[in-house]
C-alpha cells in the first residue's frame, strides 16, 4: 500500500507546499448478547484516504472512501482550494516543520489472531457469561459483548514520510442489572467497556472470565441490600478502574494544548491550565507522577507515530506534582510555544488529526493495598465508574461508581451502594496522600473519548495504582 | 447515489433464496467543514463518506455486514455480493434469536429536500467578516446527507437533504461566552447578520465580573437550549420500553405511578416538520405524532418491533435504540417578555453542559451551567455567574417544582457530527423551576 500511495502522491496535480496521504483500513467485528440471546453479530469494513495539503500556511483536507486516482485528485484539489481561500484567515501560519519526514512501522503485540475463534465459539462464550452472571432471579438483565478491531494505517508525504502501523484491539464488556422493587443496581467488568487492550483473543482467558462473570452477578445482588453511601467528607480510596476516569477527565483533558489555545471552547471546552503554568504549577501532591506513554505493550493507545508522523515516546506531564508539559501536537507546540508530545491523532481517515491524550498513566508508588488502608479509621473505597461529569474548564467534577466498601479501622467492611464523590481538580489532586505499588497497578481504557469539531471518538488507555485521597466529599443516591 | 442503491436492491432480491430475508440500510454525506477559533480558520476540509449495512436473516438467525458505499456500482456491488456470501457462511454457526424482526410490509417513501448552500470556497468570506474583532469560535458543517432503507419484502425508503449548521460561541476577554446556532438549508446572509447582532447584544450583558453563587437551591429559568439538554437524557434510559422492562430507565417510578410529573409537562415524538426520516431500521414508518408524556403521565413508551416481540407489546415505529428522534415539548403560558419578571430572583440559565445520570432509578441528573448564565434580582439581570454544578431529579424540575413553561417553542438543532452530520433537532419551550439544586 505504501508504494501505491506513493505512486498516487506522485501523480497528484495540486499546487501545494506540502501534501500528505493517510489511508486507514478498519475491520471491526461486534458480537453481543443480552440475557443469553444474540443481539449483535455484525462486522464492518471501511477504508478511506485523508488528503492533506499545505497552501500559504493553511492546511486543507479532503477525505474520501474511494481509492480511485480521479477521486483522490478531486479531494486534493478541493482541499487546496479551501486552504487557499482560508489562508488569509489562518489562525496560525503553519510551515512544513509541523509535518517532519519520518519513516517507520509499528504493530500491536498479539498471540491469537482474530480468526482464531469462530463466530459460533464467540457466541458460546458470551452466552455462557450471561448464564453465569444470572446468579439469581433478581438479575433482570445480563449483557456480554466482545469487539475486535484490526486497523491498519499508511502515511506518505511529499517530504518523504513513509509510516505503516497495524493495531489489533479487543474490547469486552460484561454487565448485570439487579432489581428488587424500586431498587436497581448495576455491576460490570470494571465499568462499561473499560477492559480494552491491544492484542488478540489471548486477552480473553475463558476460565477467569467465568469467575469474573459470577462476581459481577453476585455483587449486583449484594448491592440491592447494601447501605447507601454516606454523605460526608472522608478518606476516599479509588481503585484503578475509577482512577482511569479520574486521570482522563481531570488531568488528560485539561492538559490538551488545543483546549488551552481555545480550539475546543465551542464544544469540549477550555482549561483552567494557562500557558505560564507549564514548568511551575503545583498540580497535585508530590506523589503525583503522570506520564504520556504510548510505549506500554498492550495498552489501548500505544503507537510509535501519531497521525502526522511525529515519533512517540514516554514523557512526564506531571512530575512530583509539578506540571511539566502539555498534551499537544507539533502544530499546537508551534502555536503556543510550549513543549508537548506526539499526540496528533484522528478517529479515522475521515477526520483531521487533533490533540489527543493516547495512554496517560499514573506511575506507581510503594504501598501495598493493606498498607494503603491500614491507617484509615474511617473512609470509603470505590470501584468502577458509572457516572461522570466535569465542567468545561475541567475544574468542578462529580463522578459516581458502581460499587463501594466502607473502611473502618484499617479494614474493608460493609458494602455501599450509589457511591459518588465531587471536588475541584486542584483540591482533589493535592489531597492525594498515598499511592499504591506495582501490585495494585492496572490498565484500562475506553474506545469512546469524545472531542473535536467535527466530532471524533477515539481510543485512550490509562494505567493507575490504587490511590488514597483525604477529606473528599462523598454521597449516596436518592433524591 | 440513489440509482446505485436501487440497483443494489434489485440485484440482491434476485440472488435471495426463498428462506432468506435481507435488509439494506444506507447512510452517507458529502460535507464541508470549517472550524474557527479567534475569528480565524483553524481547520478546513471536506468529507465524502457513506456506509451500507446488509442484514441477512435465515432460520431464526441473523447477522450483518457494514461496508463502504462509494456510489460506484462496480465497487459497491462487488462488496455487497461478497458480504452476502460471508453472511451465508456465518449464519449457521449462530444461535437462534427468538426476538428477531423479519422484514414485512410494502411501505415506501421518498423525501428529497434540496437547499441553497454556500460554495466551499465562499464559506469563510461569508462568515468571518461579520465577527471581525470578536473572539468567535465554532464550526460550519454543510452539504448533502442521504439515508436509505430497502428489504426483501419490498419496502424502500429514501431521504436526502441539503443542510448546514453553524454552531458558534462568542467569548468575552475573561472567558464568559454566548452560544449560538444558525442552521437550515438556505444560506441567508441577512439572517446570519441578524443572528450575530442578537448574539453580540447578549455578549454585552456578560461584560460584568462573574458573580460567585454559593451552593444551594435557587429559583431557575432554563432557556430552551438548557431544556433540550435535559430532554435529550430521555433518550438515554428514559422513554425506551426495553429500558423500562430491564430496570434501566429513569422513568420507572413514573410508569409505576410512584411519581408523576407536572400536569404542564407534555412530551411528544412529533415528525410533522419533516426534518428527520420517519422510517426506522426495519423500514417501519413512525406515526406523525406520538404522545409519550401527557399532563405529567407516561401514556406511551417508544416500542421497537424487537421489544414488542420480547415483551408482548405493540410496536410504534420506534428505532432499535428506542431513543427520541423528533421530540417536542408543548409550550405553556409564560410569555417571553415576562420571563425575568416571573423569575424575580434567581438564576437564568441559557445552556447546560456535560449531563449524566447521577442516580438513574431516581431520575437524578448532574451537569454544569455553561454560556450566558446570569444572576437575576427583582426581575433584572445583575451579573453573569461563575459556573455551577447542579444535581437534581427530573421528578422535581419537570414535576412538583415546575412553575411554568414559555408560550413559544424554540428549535434546537442537532449539530453532532460523530460518525457523520446529524439531522433534525428538538422543539422545546423554556421552563421556570422552583428550588433547583446546585451542589458545587
Amino acid at each position: 500500500m505504501i508504494s501505491e500511495l506513493q505512486q498516487i502522491l506522485d501523480r497528484l496535480d495540486v499546487s501545494a507546499d506540502w501534501v500528505g496521504l493517510r489511508t486507514v483500513k478498519e475491520t471491526v467485528s461486534h458480537r453481543g448478547m443480552q440475557d443469553g440471546i444474540p443481539r449483535s453479530n455484525s462486522k464492518s469494513a471501511s477504508q478511506g484516504v485523508m488528503v492533506e495539503v499545505l497552501v500559504n500556511g493553511q492546511i486543507g483536507y479532503g477525505a474520501t472512501n474511494s481509492l480511485q486516482l480521479e477521486d483522490l485528485q478531486a479531494a486534493a484539489k478541493a482541499a487546496a482550494a479551501q486552504a487557499k481561500a482560508a489562508s488569509q484567515w489562518a489562525v496560525y501560519p503553519m510551515g512544513a516543520t509541523v509535518r517532519p519526514k519520518v519513516v517507520g512501522q509499528y504493530s500491536s503485540p498479539y498471540v491469537k489472531p482474530f480468526d482464531a475463534l469462530s463466530a459460533g465459539e464467540i457466541n458460546q462464550i458470551l452466552a455462557q457469561a450471561c448464564q453465569t452472571m444470572k446468579v439469581s432471579e433478581a438479575i433482570v438483565q445480563t449483557r456480554a459483548m466482545a469487539v475486535t478491531n484490526e486497523t491498519e494505517s499508511w502515511f506518505v508525504s511529499s517530504n518523504g514520510s513513509e509510516v505503516y502501523q497495524k493495531f489489533m484491539l479487543l474490547e469486552t464488556h460484561f454487565g448485570a442489572t439487579a432489581q428488587e422493587g424500586s431498587v436497581v443496581q448495576q455491576r460490570s467488568d470494571n465499568g462499561y467497556l473499560a477492559r480494552c487492550y491491544q492484542g488478540g483473543w489471548e486477552l480473553l482467558p475463558i476460565d477467569s472470565l467465568q469467575a469474573r462473570a459470577y462476581q459481577i452477578g453476585a455483587q449486583a445482588i449484594e448491592l440491592l441490600t447494601a447501605e447507601e453511601c454516606p454523605t460526608t467528607k472522608t478518606m476516599l480510596v479509588l481503585a484503578p478502574d475509577q482512577m482511569m476516569l479520574q486521570i482522563h477527565e481531570s488531568v488528560g483533558h485539561p492538559l490538551e494544548l488545543d483546549r488551552i489555545l481555545g480550539d475546543e471552547r465551542n464544544y469540549a471546552g477550555g482549561s483552567f491550565v494557562k500557558p505560564p503554568d507549564f514548568g511551575k504549577l503545583s498540580y497535585g501532591s508530590k506523589l503525583m507522577n503522570i506520564t504520556f506513554n504510548p510505549t506500554v505493550p498492550g495498552e489501548f493507545a500505544s503507537y510509535d507515530f501519531d497521525d502526522t508522523g511525529a515519533p512517540a515516546k514516554k514523557e512526564f506531564l506531571i512530575q512530583d506534582g509539578i506540571l511539566q508539559r502539555g498534551l499537544g501536537s507539533l502544530e499546537s507546540q508551534a502555536r503556543l510555544g510550549v513543549d508537548g508530545v506526539a499526540c496528533a491523532r484522528a478517529s479515522s481517515w475521515n477526520r483531521p488529526p487533533i490533540d489527543r491524550m493516547a495512554n496517560l498513566n499514573l506511575e506507581a508508588g510503594t504501598d501495598s493495598f493493606p498498607d494503603l488502608i491500614q491507617d484509615i479509621e474511617s473512609g470509603v473505597y470505590m470501584e468502577s465508574n458509572r457516572s461522570w461529569s466535569i465542567d468545561d474548564q475541567r475544574y468542578k467534577f462529580q463522578f459516581g461508581c458502581e460499587y463501594a466498601r466502607l473502611i473502618e479501622n484499617g479494614q474493608l467492611t460493609k458494602t455501599l451502594r450509589n457511591p459518588n464523590y465531587r471536588a475541584t481538580t486542584p483540591e482533589f489532586w493535592h489531597s492525594l496522600v498515598k499511592i499504591g505499588d506495582e501490585s495494585t497497578w492496572q490498565i484500562y481504557g475506553t474506545p469512546m473519548c469524545g472531542k473535536g469539531e467535527p466530532n471524533q471518538a477515539i481510543r485512550v488507555g490509562h494505567g493507575s495504582p490504587i490511590c488514597v485521597f483525604k477529606d473528599v466529599e462523598v454521597f449516596g443516591g436518592g433524591a | 447515489m440513489e440509482p446505485t442503491f436501487d440497483r443494489l436492491i434489485t440485484q440482491l432480491r434476485s440472488l435471495l433464496t426463498a428462506e432468506e430475508f435481507f435488509k439494506l440500510t444506507l447512510s452517507g454525506e458529502q460535507s464541508q467543514f470549517v472550524r474557527f477559533n479567534h475569528a480565524k480558520v483553524r481547520q478546513t476540509g471536506n468529507v465524502r463518506d457513506g456506509g451500507i449495512s446488509l442484514t441477512l436473516i435465515q432460520n431464526g438467525r441473523t447477522a450483518s455486514r457494514r461496508l463502504d458505499f462509494t456510489g460506484s456500482w462496480e465497487t459497491d456491488w462487488y462488496q455487497v455480493k461478497d458480504a452476502l456470501e460471508d453472511l451465508r457462511q456465518e449464519l449457521p454457526q449462530l444461535p437462534e434469536d427468538p426476538y428477531l424482526v423479519i422484514p414485512d410490509g410494502k411501505a415506501t417513501s421518498r423525501d428529497v429536500q434540496t437547499g441553497k448552500l454556500l460554495e466551499p470556497e465562499a464559506i469563510v468570506d461569508a462568515i468571518l467578516p461579520e465577527v471581525s474583532g470578536l473572539d468567535f469560535t465554532g464550526i460550519y458543517g454543510g452539504g448533502s446527507i442521504f439515508r436509505g432503507y430497502a428489504d426483501s419484502a419490498g419496502q424502500k425508503h429514501w431521504f436526502a437533504t441539503d443542510s448546514f449548521a453553524l454552531d458558534y460561541s462568542l467569548f468575552t476577554a475573561d472567558g464568559q461566552a454566548v452560544k449560538g446556532t444558525f442552521a437550515g438549508n438556505q444560506w441567508d446572509q441577512t439572517a446570519y447578520a441578524a443572528k450575530l447582532t442578537e448574539s453580540k447584544h447578549q455578549l454585552d450583558r456578560l461584560a460584568q465580573t462573574p458573580k460567585p453563587i454559593p451552593r444551594g437551591q435557587y429559583r431557575t429559568y432554563l432557556a430552551p437550549a438548557a431544556v433540550a439538554d435535559l430532554i435529550s437524557m430521555f433518550s438515554w434510559g428514559g422513554v425506551s420500553e426495553a429500558a423500562l422492562q430491564k430496570g434501566g430507565s429513569a422513568l420507572g417510578m413514573l410508569q409505576r405511578g410512584e411519581k408523576q410529573l407536572s400536569v404542564q409537562f407534555n412530551l411528544n415524538e412529533d415528525f410533522s416538520r419533516g426534518l428527520v426520516p420517519r422510517f426506522n431500521e426495519w423500514g417501519e414508518v413512525a406515526p406523525i405524532d406520538l404522545p409519550l408524556i401527557q399532563a405529567g403521565k407516561l401514556v406511551n413508551t417508544l416500542i421497537s418491533s424487537r421489544s414488542a416481540k420480547e415483551y408482548g407489546k405493540t410496536a410504534n415505529g420506534a428505532s432499535g435504540g428506542e431513543g427520541l428522534r423528533s421530540p417536542s415539548v408543548s409550550p405553556g403560558s409564560l410569555s417571553n417578555s415576562d420571563i425575568l419578571k416571573a423569575l424575580d430572583t434567581g438564576l437564568y440559565l441559557s445552556n447546560l453542559h456535560y449531563l449524566n445520570w447521577s442516580d438513574r432509578p431516581s431520575g437524578r441528573i448532574t451537569g454544569m451551567t455553561r454560556y450566558a448564565c446570569f444572576w437575576v434580582e427583582k426581575g433584572e439581570i445583575v451579573a453573569p455567574i461563575e459556573n455551577l454544578r447542579f444535581d437534581e431529579t427530573l421528578y422535581r424540575f419537570f414535576g412538583e417544582n415546575l412553575l411554568a413553561l414559555t408560550d413559544t417553542q424554540e428549535f434546537i438543532p442537532e449539530v453532532g457530527t460523530y460518525g457523520g452530520r446529524s439531522v433534525g433537532g428538538l422543539w422545546v419551550p423554556g421552563a421556570l423551576v422552583e428550588g433547583f439544586t446546585y451542589t458545587l
